[in-house]
Formats: structure tokens, C-alpha cells, sequence
């Protein structure tokens, strides 16, 4: 339970945290198209740190206040993102599918929030709640 | 890393199966390696089984779509199987513009019956 801090620099670290990130979600309860959603959304963001950004770091949290959820933040200190709305729209579709990645695992979820600064890097954070 | 994952033939179709969740560079060797194989020995389908996939991501996605585009410029009919109900709800939630060039079936018998169909087909249309 609690948090886990897990690097990503490489392609391998990609599969080690979304299997981390399927544990949590199976510990805290979720079923098993929960788990494949959290799972999906997890390696999209961590790919996006990996190859727009040369790596970052996710954190995987219980959340256990009034509600029990799940939550993933992946922070990077890439060049940013320029056209943020773009991205979001799924509008990028170069590199492996930036764009695609990101609209996608704000689809899968139940929160997303994301902050760019160019030239500073990315923290995106997505939130999925026990029903 | 050398990549250990067998492509086996039955009939004039391919098979291979997704054993291990695979990183990027080792789904972009297979890529490579499926078409070689396709070419050397003329394959006429090739069938993806993804039962012991947990996720698909949009860059597995993706290169599931290209590998199907390739195989069928060399004259090979993709079909994967095996597909986890999970994995095929996340795949529609995550809204992946892709053009699907390739068949799904249940398991590996429904794609050999749909592959073997396909063939059978080919084969009267010509003569």
C-alpha cells in the first residue's frame, strides 16, 4: 500500500511500471477491465516520458481518504509540450503517437491533469476511483 | 537481446504467439523477422495470438496494424486471436485512429478455419 517511485529511463521500465501499476490497481480492488484501463493508461504516459522526454519518474499512490482510487503521476523534465490542446485532441499522430497516447489515457481514466512548461518538462496525473 | 520468439508454420500460414509482454524494440524485431519469414516461405496468412497479453497500448497497437499492412503487401492475410475481453473493451475506450488492416477470431482454430476459408476462396474467384 502507500506510494511507489518507480524510474523510467528505458523501454524496460515502461513494462516493469505498468505491471506495478497492475498490482496496485489489484490490491486496492479493481477488476480486471479496471486493471487493463489503469495498466494501458500507465504505460501511455510512461512511453511518452521515455521518448519525448529521455525519461522521468512515475509515482504510483493509494488514495484511501473518503474514497479508495488510485493514482499515478509521471513526471518528466523534457522540452514540454507546445500545443497542449493539439496533444489532447489526439491531433499528433508522429513519433510512436504522442498524441494518441495522452488523449487516450485521459479517456481511460476518471481524472487527468497534466502541467507543461516548455523547456522545464511535463507532470501529468491521472486518478481512477473505486466504484 | 537477441529475440527468442518461434514463428511456426502449419500449412501455408504463420503463426506466432505473444508469450511475454514484449518492449519496443523487440515487437519492431519480430516485425522484421514475420516478414522475412512470410517471404521465405511464400506464407499466405500469418495469425497473431495474443491470449497471454494483459495490454495493449497504442504503440502495440499500432504495430500490430503495421505488421497486418506488411504481411498483406507480401500476399498474407493477418488474423489475431485470443484477444482478452478487457484488453478489446481498452483498445475501443483509448479511440486509436488506425486503420485495422487485419481479421480478428476467438481462438487460433476460428483464425486457421477463417485463413483456410479466405484460400479456399482466393482459389475458386481465380479459377
Amino acid at each position: 500500500m502507500g506510494e511507489e517511485v518507480l524510474p523510467v529511463k528505458s523501454e524496460y521500465d515502461i513494462i516493469y511500471v505498468r505491471g506495478s501499476g497492475r498490482n496496485a490497481a489489484a490490491r486496492i480492488g479493481f477488476g480486471a477491465v479496471d486493471q487493463c484501463r489503469i495498466t494501458t493508461a500507465i504505460s501511455e504516459l510512461a512511453r511518452n516520458a521515455v521518448v519525448h522526454a529521455r525519461g522521468g519518474v512515475i509515482t504510483i499512490r493509494t488514495l484511501e481518504d473518503d474514497r479508495k482510487g488510485i493514482e499515478i503521476v509521471c513526471k518528466d523534465e523534457g522540452p514540454g509540450i507546445e500545443d497542449l490542446e493539439l496533444v489532447l485532441a489526439g491531433g499528433y499522430s508522429t513519433v510512436g503517437g504522442l498524441g494518441a497516447g495522452l488523449a487516450g489515457a485521459r479517456r481511460l481514466m476518471d481524472e487527468f491533469d497534466i502541467k507543461t512548461e516548455m523547456g522545464r518538462g511535463t507532470t501529468v496525473t491521472i486518478r481512477k476511483w473505486l466504484r | 537481446m537477441a529475440l527468442q520468439i518461434p514463428i511456426l508454420k502449419i500449412e501455408e500460414f504463420l503463426i506466432v504467439s505473444f508469450q511475454t509482454e514484449l518492449s519496443d524494440r523487440e515487437i519492431e524485431e519480430l516485425r522484421e523477422s514475420i516478414l522475412e519469414k512470410i517471404k521465405e516461405q511464400s506464407a499466405r496468412g500469418l495469425i497473431i495470438d495474443i491470449t497471454a497479453l494483459g495490454v495493449i497500448d497504442s504503440f502495440l497497437a499500432r504495430s500490430l496494424s503495421s505488421i497486418a499492412s506488411m504481411a498483406n503487401l507480401l500476399g498474407a492475410k493477418t488474423v489475431v486471436v485470443g484477444m482478452q475481453p478487457a484488453v478489446a473493451l481498452t483498445l475501443v475506450e483509448l479511440g486509436l485512429r488506425i486503420r485495422w488492416n487485419l481479421a480478428t477470431a476467438l481462438n487460433l482454430e476460428k483464425g486457421l478455419a477463417l485463413l483456410r476459408k479466405n484460400l479456399r476462396e482466393e482459389v475458386t474467384s481465380l479459377g
